[in-house]
């Protein structure tokens, strides 16, 4: 009884291109997506990179040389960076971090961990997916027409009537990745109300399952409002019908509100789904069950409630009133309470726990780090006195790449790491995994944190060339980005690798989770079950024992310790 | 590149004291919000500092106490704790609603000015400041009196803006269509820096100017007097290159050769300049007219057509005939 990848599976049972680009299976999807994210996250790196290597000077001279050796005959250096900074913010926004964990990861492991089949609705699930690739060559359209320098925030009137860059395909393709996402979140809505097994009530399902059920309900309320604010971006740009531009007769303040409206709820699109990951592999590596498991359930939906009441915060200087700043600052401070309880939470899980530090489990390390710093600088930005002076400069910005990098995309790298097993059927080297992470995890702080005090003394968001007394921090941040670059490089080899050559097979459960995912084959069988497994607690790891020869834990029936068959799934590989 | 490290080693020893070139988080305190402001931020620095420091140590003391290297078997342990959860949410909010609290009275403070502060018109406009004061007096720079309370009244021509005078901890976006205020009184004289912080194109980032805190009031009506007439007794060149620094032509035009946005200045005069369309012309008195009033008529190779007629500002006829005479006295 070894470790054997099973004859027929999800990844071999059908040949070709068009068995992939037209396939239901919501693993296949899961996949693709996450494929399909990771090189628009190359993409978006590339042009942080270039952001970052122009910033090591104040007066830089890459995008200078870059313009002087013809890259761009029409656009000057500082246009070349206003799009560069533009392209970064938006690729990583609407086509990485947005659809990263809950389409990619939703997707791939959402159904089983619910014992199911597929999604509610596979038809639906593919064109979300269709939806996402049409979206990326709108992107790539703009990218290579005119380019984009509005910024990813779109702000009128300068993306109404005054970039002449490609705003409307960029617009467009924002529009269309919206619908993406409410596909995902409707699809997934709709899976976790209906298809639960039979055992299965709310309170035990996966705090995974939780995270997706708070994101989809933000994902299906909150994306047509951006939708509606593009769409009319978009009028406004092609027919001078004048909504937000004042020459026109609009008002600029009513497209940051409809943006935000959606834009901040769009942050927990990110980092709900990215709190869920942490929660399973808190949880898993610690071998017992998630401390205060309904706390962590509520707070994922207090914070989405709260979401939609809070994005005024991103306006405190914009015009707004003085008493709406108040409200809105008031309002603010109670999304602090739940995401402080879940990492409370997530520390007290590892009290008297069984903790073993396997990749995963570093990037979920990682994060509390990360996360905490990322939480703890809102709160300069949350209150009145403070953000008066840190908004718009790179307080901001280092506070939200804690959140959105630092949270979101480690606990998605984290993820991929913890799935990768089960969607592969492979074990990758823990040690060139760990030295990526560990690399990353230094390249980051290096990165960002120097970006705080620069902010405290004033240097403004979206500068091209800046005063001298901010070099000091933004060498040492340009630094920072090349390590993070490595690092991230290292652990895309980790994972490359293991698909390649002598391929490490992967047993059913190598991690000892019980969540039903962990149930079937790896990888798993094209319909994932033969028959319904019997559904536990999610975290009763006494029902799992590991077992040498299969070099990953089997199921035991927790009374008198024997293997027990019932719970292996589709059992085949015993 | 190795010298910041002394340079970093240097704002830490400074860190403590207070200096024109600010402390380790700060820019210098010099208006009355600098003090309150930065005394809030340290409260949610501390504060913050120690509940990271908690999390952090928790999480590697459980680390490194419950780590299992191998098969690790399931612990009989608590799974949750009502008492204890209570305890993690009641002692934040309470540090949350005092920052919130005191964020507030701190924004009360920078909303309300006081009656008979000294009004001054701030334009933005892509990408150049102006000031308007009121004696009628202009500027490109901010010039205010020590110890008096000052209000600007913000607006844009264009695109948003935004006014950030970090040493005064202050900041308001500069909104198309309608007005925005902010008001501060300067503590320290001296010259500090004033940029755009919301995001307006290409020369976002050339959008800085000063704000200059004079001593005593005399100092700052004598200027007033001399921005009145800032033309007067001086050469149509001089004048010139007045206007060029006044009316933000160099934040695109250098005066020194090297090329922005637009093209320099400098030794342009009676040069043969090759045009967008292929076309060419030789640059004259009429030449320098037509590209200040139609800018888009000849687009220099090379650059991009993003001037507005007057570069969007207000030129009177004396004010074109002084940039030309400058432009003809950078000739080679």
């Amino acid at each position: 009884m070894t470790t054997t990848t099973p004859d027929v599976h999800y990844l071999n049972h059908e040949k070709g291109f068009k068995s992939w680009f037209w396939t239901l299976d919501h693993k296949r999807l899961g996949v693709m997506y996450m494929w399909s994210v990771i090189a628009a996250f190359i993409l978006g790196g590339i042009f942080a990179l270039l952001v970052r290597m122009e910033l090591m000077e104040p007066n830089g001279y890459v995008l200078e040389n870059a313009a002087l050796y013809g890259f761009s005959d029409k656009l000057s250096a500082a246009d070349l960076y206003n799009h560069f900074f533009t392209l970064h913010g938006a690729i990583m926004v609407f086509l990485v971090i947005i659809p990263g964990i809950p389409a990619a990861l939703g997707n791939f492991a959402l159904p089983m961990m619910l014992g199911a089949k597929d999604v509610a609705y596979p038809k639906l699930n593919r064109f979300s997916y269709h939806l996402w690739l049409t979206g990326a060559i709108f992107f790539v359209m703009a990218l290579v027409t005119k380019g984009l320098d509005t910024g990813w925030t779109f702000y009128a009137p300068y993306s109404t009537s005054h970039s002449d860059s490609a705003v409307i395909w960029a617009t467009m393709g924002a529009f269309i990745l919206g619908f993406s996402s409410i596909f995902t979140g409707l699809n997934m809505l709709v899976t976790i109300h209906k298809m639960r097994p039979d055992g299965m009530t709310w309170f035990k399902m996966p705090l995974f399952i939780w995270a997706i059920y708070a994101t989809a309900v933000i994902q299906i309320l909150a994306t047509p409002v951006i939708g509606i604010a593009l769409l009319m971006l978009t009028v406004e740009r092609t027919l001078g019908v004048g909504i937000f531009d004042p020459a026109l007769g609009g008002d600029p303040v009513l497209f940051e509100h409809i943006f935000w409206f959606y834009s901040h709820p769009a942050v927990y699109v990110m980092i709900l789904p990215a709190m869920g990951v942490v929660s399973e592999l808190i949880a898993n590596f610690s071998r017992k069950p998630i401390f205060g498991y309904r706390s962590i359930a509520f707070s994922s939906v207090a914070i989405a409630i709260f979401s939609f009441i809070v994005w005024g915060h991103h306006m405190f200087v914009s015009g707004q009133s003085d008493i709406v700043n108040v409200v809105f600052s008031a309002l603010t401070f109670s999304v602090a309470v739940p995401s402080a309880i879940k990492v409370f939470n997530w520390v007290a899980t590892l009290y008297k726990g069984s903790i073993s530090l396997d990749t995963p489990m570093w990037y979920a390390l990682s994060v509390i780090w990360l996360f905490g710093i990322g939480g703890l600088t809102g709160l300069w930005l949350g209150t009145l006195g403070t953000d008066i002076h840190l908004h718009d400069t790179y307080f901001v910005v280092a506070h939200f790449h804690f959140v959105m990098v630092g949270s979101a995309i480690f606990s998605f790298i984290g993820g991929i790491f913890y799935w990768w097993p089960k969607m592969f059927g492979v074990m990758y080297s823990e040690g060139i995994s760990k030295l990526g992470c560990a690399i990353a995890f230094i390249g980051f702080n290096m990165t960002f944190l120097p970006q705080f005090v620069a902010g405290s003394h004033g240097m403004p968001r979206r500068y091209f060339d800046y005063d001298p007394q901010f070099e000091v921090y933004n060498y040492w941040s340009s630094i920072g980005a090349m390590v993070l670059g490595v690092g991230l490089s290292i652990a895309l080899y980790a994972l490359v690798r293991s698909l390649m050559g002598e391929r490490k097979p992967a047993p059913a459960n190598p991690w000892g989770a019980v969540t039903l995912d962990w149930q079937c084959t790896s990888p798993p069988p094209p319909h994932n079950f033969d028959h319904a497994p019997p559904v536990d607690g999610p975290y009763d790891h006494e029902l799992v024992r590991w077992n040498d020869e299969l070099n990953g834990y089997e199921p035991v029936d927790p009374v008198d310790g024997d293997p027990n068959l019932a719970r292996m799934g589709s059992a085949k590989t015993v | 590149m190795i010298h910041l490290v002394p340079n970093l080693l240097a704002v830490l020893q400074s860190s403590s004291e207070q200096t024109p070139e600010g402390s380790l988080f700060f820019p210098p305190k010099a208006s009355n919000f600098a003090a309150e402001a930065d005394w809030l931020y340290n409260f949610i620095f501390w504060v913050s500092v120690v509940a990271f420091a908690l999390v952090i140590a928790a999480t590697v003391y459980l680390v490194v106490r419950y780590r299992k290297s191998v098969a690790p078997e399931p612990q009989p342990s608590p799974h949750h704790s009502t008492k204890l959860e209570v305890i993690w949410s009641v002692i934040p909010s309470i540090f949350l609603v005092v920052m919130f609290w005191k964020g507030f009275e701190l924004f009360v403070d920078y909303r309300k000015v006081p009656a008979g502060a000294y009004q001054i018109q701030v334009e933005g406009v892509k990408w150049n400041w102006t000031f308007r004061y009121p004696t009628g007096a202009e500027s490109n720079e901010l010039h205010v009196p020590m110890g008096e309370p000052v209000e600007l009244l913000i607006s844009s021509k264009d695109v948003l803006h935004s006014v950030f005078i970090p040493a005064f901890r202050v900041k308001q976006d500069a909104v198309p269509g309608r007005y925005t205020r902010l008001w501060f009184e300067a503590t320290m004289p001296g010259e500090f820096p004033f940029y755009c912080t919301e995001y307006c194109g290409t020369s976002h980032s050339g959008m800085i100017t000063k704000a200059k805190v004079y001593e005593t009031r005399a100092e700052f009506d004598e200027w007033l007097k001399s921005a009145l007439n800032p033309y007067e007794g001086k050469s149509p060149a001089e004048a010139g290159a007045l206007v060029w620094e006044r009316k933000g032509c160099k934040t695109c035009h250098t005066n020194d050769g090297s090329n922005l946005v637009g093209p320099s200045f400098k030794g342009i005069w009676g040069a043969t300049r090759e045009f967008e369309d292929g076309s060419t012309g030789t640059v004259d008195e009429n030449y320098i007219l037509e590209s200040i009033q139609m800018p888009a008529a000849k687009i220099v190779k090379g650059y991009q057509n993003v001037m507005v007629a007057n570069g969007g500002q207000e030129l009177s006829d004396e004010e074109r005939d002084f940039l030309v005479a400058y432009i003809t006295s950078l000739a080679n």
